[in-house]
Formats: structure tokens, sequence, C-alpha cells
């Protein structure tokens, strides 16, 4: 059974055995996640007070982080490609192009965007706050697993 | 040591958090972004949908990451805590107390996060609901602000242009029409 819909991720058609993955590899990204969620806490994207401030226009930090991120990473996307840097394992470096559609972007755009206003925080600050022993993010995390859920159970009839 | 606790400005947050998208390319390649956790962890446990019948094992990375994020919330928001509620434009905080909000409550308000606000029926509801339209609205979008608004714009691609529009859209919405209502519910 095929999905209807283009997928990011491969069906799996059968099950596959785990090859033996040391969990040393996951060390490197553990540590990228830590620095994410410190700079998420300390710069305050994670306060629902800052998002609620953003979409009031009432001040210009959130626009200010979110649009020098989008400039640091586009610089370094194209330096990395300019020098040519290869991944560890030597292929060529990629960011893998989002699957084609209108529809399911701007309509879960904007159910998402109706839960990131209400609650004040998207996926990333939901963990931060969770580490920073908020329980409230542990309710919003419950929601967005069901809501992750049942996105899968009515997926083919949504427009896409 | 001050720069531990305090405030970072938008000029130094933001180009740290951009250099996330190269820091995973070359940790392993990986494109950055967050809720596609939340269907690794349906995955994981076991759904039998077949939008969640894929070797999610293979991108257990993200889970390692989202991890990461939290024990960065720990140190963060526990180790280093700033002690000083977040310093708001005096117009949001002036239109905050209006809607019965308290503007100097810490990192977030207590009308909506506190124990009692969280364990009350309705502020449970409010909480949860939020959650769901983020964990729908990302997958029907393939991503979220990680990985649309950040990775995807930094890439120029135009399907995260879409998705990011959406989100702004759907942020005003809540934001002006039904957080006001909602508040007056919660109360």
């Amino acid at each position: 059974m095929a999905l209807p819909i283009r997928d990011e991720f491969e069906l799996q058609t059968k099950a596959r055995t785990p090859g033996a993955v040391g969990l040393l590899a996951y060390l490197p990204y553990l540590l990228a996640g830590a620095f994410f969620g410190v700079v998420a806490i300390r710069s305050e994207i994670a306060s629902w007070y800052r998002i609620y401030e953003m979409f009031r226009f009432e001040s210009f930090h959130m626009y200010g982080v979110i649009g020098s991120a989008v400039a640091t990473a586009a610089l370094s996307l194209w330096l990395l490609r300019k020098l040519g840097v290869k991944a560890p394992d030597g292929e060529p470096l990629r960011v893998r192009p989002a699957d084609p559609g209108r529809y399911r972007y701007l309509l879960g755009g904007v159910v998402f965007g109706l839960g990131w206003g209400l609650v004040g925080a998207c996926p990333g600050p939901i963990y931060a706050l969770l580490g920073s022993g908020y329980a409230g993010a542990l309710v919003i995390l419950l929601g967005a697993l069901l809501g992750t859920y049942v996105y899968g159970l009515v997926q083919r009839h949504l427009p896409h | 040591m001050d720069w531990l606790t305090q405030p970072w400005p938008w000029y130094v947050a933001g180009p740290l958090i951009g250099l996330t998208v190269p820091l995973l390319l070359l940790i392993g390649n990986r494109r950055f972004g967050i809720s596609s956790s939340l269907r690794h962890v349906c995955a994981a446990l076991g759904s039998r949908l077949p939008f969640f019948r894929y070797d999610w094992r293979a991108e257990s990375w993200n889970l390692a990451f989202v991890l990461g994020i939290v024990l960065g919330g720990f140190v963060a928001g526990v180790l280093l805590t700033n002690p000083n509620p977040v310093q708001l434009n005096p117009q949001t905080a002036g239109a905050l107390q209006q809607m019965g909000v308290s503007a100097d409550s810490g990192f977030l308000p207590k009308e909506l996060f506190s124990w009692q606000a969280v364990l009350s029926p309705a502020g449970f509801l409010f909480l949860l609901l939020g959650g769901f339209l983020i964990g729908f609205g990302a997958r029907w979008a393939a991503g979220c602000t990680s990985g649309h608004s950040i990775t995807g714009l930094a890439a120029l691609q135009l399907p995260s242009l879409l998705a990011t529009l959406g989100f702004f859209a759907g942020g005003l919405v809540a934001a002006h029409f039904i957080l006001p209502w909602a508040l007056g519910l919660l109360r």
C-alpha cells in the first residue's frame, strides 16, 4: 500500500533489523540540540510573551532573530557549497527539497500558526520549555503528538 | 558571567540559531527540522497507519537532537535561570493586563502555565488544543518554523515561503481574534 501523498520518508514494507549503531553516534546530535535549547531559552524565543509581542508588531526582537537566523543559514549554505565541503560519508551536502504542493503548505501552515499564536511555542521551544520544567509544555507536547497522529489518520482526505 | 543568565539580543541569538543548519549538515548531512520528531515518536510507539510505517530508526538522530533541546532547556532554564521577568514593550504589557494576563510573571504567564492553570480543565484543554493544532498543522505543512521558516527559507525553497506565510497568518488570527476570546473563557 503506497501513501497517496508524496512523502519525505520511504514507506517501510518489510521489518528491518536495525544495524548496530553505536550510541556514541548520537552524541553530536544531542549536543547540537542542547546548544539550540540553550539559545531558545536565553533568546526568549520560547517565551509566550515574545510570541504575543511579535504578533502585535510591538517588538523587533523575534523578527531580528528569525531574519538573522535565515541570513546566517543562507550564507553558511552558500559558503559550504562554494568551498565544496562534503558530508562525513563523502556525499555532497544537501538540503532535501520539500515535496511539491501548494495547499498543504498554506493550509497546514495556517493550522500550525493558529496553535503557535495560542500557546506561544513552536516545537523547538516546546522541548526547551519541557527541559525548563514547565508542566504546561508537557500538555502541549501531548496535544502535538495527538495532532500528528490524527493527521496520519485523515491525511488522504486533505488537500495537498 | 552575566551573559549566561541574561537575555541574549537578537543579533547574537539569530545567527546562533542559523548556524544549526550548517552544523547538522556537517555532522551527518541532516536537514534541520524539529516537528518530524513528533512523527518519529508516533512511529516508534508502533502505529500501524501507513503514514507512520517507515524506518523511523533511520531518522532517530532527530530524536537525539530533540532530547538535546530538552537538556539545553534544563541547563538554561533551571541551572542558569534568569531571575528577571521578560522585558516587554509597555504597550504589549498594557494589552495583556486588559485581557487579565500578568505581564511580569516570569518567562511564561502564570494565567496559562502555572500548575493551577495547567491542572484546571479549561487551562488543560487550551494547551492541549493549541498543541494539537501545532502537531496537525506541522505534519500537514510537512514542517514547522525550524524546517520551513529557517532551513527552507535559507535554501530558497518556495514551499517553505508558502508555509511561513501560513504560519504567520494563522498566528495573527490566533493572537488578535481567538486569544482574547479564549482568555475570557479561562478567567
